[in-house]
């Protein structure tokens, strides 16, 4: 159960999320899902399918109704708030729609944030910074500010940032949303490149077309998996 | 399956270096409003550097006048006789004053009924408020008198017509220098003018006075030479126990005719007045001080809306709810503290322009400045808590999410 081939990275088991109001809502009504170790998923689904709640449970930004989450084995409904942060800083990779970079620093800068709360020295954050920058093909942008950078940069950007500190798990939330076709292109393929070299990702996305090029793809309707590409072939 | 531990290690920290700098990164990207709002608490604490500041430069001129002059003079003065008559002193007060016991000066003014002019051709009744005293020859010490120019009156020449001018009498009678010999002329007589006085803190009075000897007085003039003021300085300490002797010693029959008075008290009494100015200063100096730390509170609170997809992000990154809290509390004191560094400086910079017009000592104290930046740094970390608190109570899956 502890070997790492056996493990998965995350594991969604009967989780259910509804909002309060009147009537309630039911984001997610019992979702099972399991990634694997280099995996590359994409979630797909219409607006309101559950897509970004299904991002809160998986990232730990959110706790669910019922059911429960698991990271490398580790049930999330068992950890303090603190011990959670912990978790998703060190284990888990975030790409948001909106870029999410702070304003008034340099690329560098955003990038080394990634490892801020690990207690790294600053030195060592910088280094890695500049090394994944590199790595994304922005080694000709180390200084610029965010508001110095396309869209395209902005989101490579922030996927260098999301990359360090090696997570288990990269959660990219439509990180083509805001892009133009041609840009989107290219960070699909730095999505594809990077799962190559062994990263596991999760995108999530409505664009089928994106969904359509990833090796397996979950769908959601309304709260539930309506398809999964990797039971369907199991 | 068991819930698998999380290692101390793995737990999210944050260095004490990057606390300051994540704590000032909001400020550097916002220079403007930094400004801006460090504006508020700068004006309150150079306020109260200054009060202090000031205050303390007059209490260290106040302290080096008494210094200066000695807390240990005492006029004598006529009081109200009940009679209604006129009290004449003893020709003789000072004197008498002086076997009382342990004084170092006693020395006497009496009024002379003559009046001092320019020259002869300037009319009768233009005497400029100048009073002519006879003088006796020791008069300067116990008055912290100085000269300015020339000689005071001496043994030799209360016989002759020299006259010494105060400083406003000398100034009224246009006697600027004692070059070309100048003269002025009393009643019917030309007197050379041998000296003339700097102003006198303690005896103002004298500024406004011509001295003669007393001899010349009472040949000339038919002056009575009984004193109207007898200056005494007391030995260091002996103050208390001389003042009652006075009275009984020069009017034994109606001491209490005798009015015996301390300069330095008026000095002291100024104080007294600027102390509870300095209070409505400093409390006009606190009010704007919380109107910087509201300030600083409304700033951080907005800044906390604009930043929720920072917040967010750091949370994503690992930072606990207690690291976003710091941040914005150490941003809100960092914010508040360059206000207070820059209204130290003010207040001091306002301290020393002060001085410098009113030629008095400069004096800020430590504790004052020390008081600017520690009061601004508590009101700063003050003013950031509750924005602190929103940020860190900020559900991290609300605050990313796409608006």
């Amino acid at each position: 159960m502890n070997d790492s081939r056996v493990t998965p990275v995350l594991r969604l088991d009967g989780v259910e999320k509804s909002y309060p109001g009147s009537p309630p809502v039911h984001a997610l009504a019992g979702v099972d899902l399991e990634i694997r170790t280099g995996e590359l998923v994409a979630i797909v689904g219409p607006s309101g399918s559950g897509k970004s709640t299904m991002l809160n449970m998986m990232g730990a930004l959110d706790r669910p109704t019922a059911g429960s989450v698991w990271v490398e084995g580790r049930n999330l409904s068992t950890l303090s708030d603190r011990r959670v942060s912990s978790l998703r800083g060190r284990r888990i990779g975030f790409v948001f729609q909106q870029f999410h970079l702070i304003g008034g620093i340099s690329c560098v800068d955003n990038v080394a944030t990634g490892l801020l709360y690990q207690g790294v020295l600053g030195r060592g954050r910088k280094a890695a910074a500049i090394e994944m920058l590199e790595r994304v093909g922005l080694g000709h942008r180390l200084s610029n500010k965010p508001n110095q950078l396309s869209g395209g940069e902005r989101q490579r950007v922030a996927i260098a940032r999301a990359l360090l500190g090696d997570p288990a798990i990269v959660l990219a939330d439509e990180p083509t949303g805001n892009l133009d076709s041609r840009t989107s292109t290219e960070i699909i393929d730095l999505m594809h490149e990077l799962h190559e070299q062994g990263s596991t990702i999760v995108v999530i996305t409505h664009d089928r077309e994106l969904a359509a090029s990833m090796p397996r793809t979950v769908a959601l309707l309304d709260g539930r998996v309506e398809h999964d590409s990797a039971l369907a072939t199991r | 399956m068991t819930a698998t531990r999380i290692a101390r290690r793995e737990l999210s920290r944050l260095r004490p270096l990057d606390v300051l700098r994540v704590g000032s990164l909001g400020l550097r990207a916002r220079r403007v409003r930094t400004i801006l709002t460090a504006v508020g608490i700068a004006i309150g604490i150079s306020a109260m550097v200054a009060v202090l500041g000031i205050t303390a430069s007059e209490d260290a001129q106040v302290q080096a006048e008494l210094d200066a002059l000695g807390p240990n003079l005492l006029e004598v003065i006529e009081g109200d006789s009940i009679t209604g008559d006129d009290i004449l002193f003893p020709v003789e007060a000072a004197g008498m004053i002086e076997r009382i016991g342990p004084i170092r000066f006693a020395a006497q003014v009496a009024p002379v009924p003559a009046s001092v002019r320019r020259t002869e051709f300037i009319p009768t009744g233009q005497t400029g408020g100048i009073a002519v005293l006879a003088a006796d020859t020791d008069l300067l010490a116990p008055v912290g008198a100085t000269i300015s120019e020339g000689t005071f009156l001496n043994d030799s020449s209360t016989a002759l017509p020299h006259v010494v001018l105060g400083s406003v009498a000398a100034d009224r009678l246009g006697v600027r220098s004692l070059d070309n010999r100048p003269v002025v002329f009393l009643t019917d007589t030309y007197f050379d003018v041998v000296g003339i006085l700097d102003p006198i803190a303690l005896a103002p009075d004298l500024d406004r006075s011509a001295f003669i000897g007393a001899t010349i007085a009472a040949e000339l003039f038919d002056a009575d030479l009984s004193p109207t003021s007898i200056y005494v300085e007391a030995a260091d300490g002996r103050v208390d126990d001389i003042r009652p002797l006075i009275g009984p010693t020069i009017r034994p029959h109606a001491p209490d005719e005798v009015v015996v008075t301390r300069p330095s008290d008026a000095i002291e009494a100024r104080e007294v007045t600027s102390d509870s100015f300095r209070s409505l200063l400093l409390g006009l100096g606190a009010v704007a001080l919380l109107v910087g730390g509201v300030g600083i509170a409304n700033v951080m609170v907005i800044s906390v809306l604009e930043r929720q997809g920072e917040i967010g992000v750091r949370r994503a990154l690992g930072a606990t709810r207690r690291h976003i809290r710091l941040q914005f509390v150490v941003e809100a004191a960092l914010l508040s503290l360059l206000g207070g560094l820059a209204g130290v400086a003010l207040g001091a910079g306002i301290t020393v322009a002060y001085a410098n017009r009113e030629q008095s000592v400069v004096a800020i104290p430590i504790e004052a400045l020390a008081l600017g930046v520690g009061a601004a740094l508590g009101i700063g970390a003050l003013a950031g808590l509750y924005p602190a608190a929103r940020a860190a109570r900020l559900d991290p899956a609300e605050a990313v999410r796409p608006n």
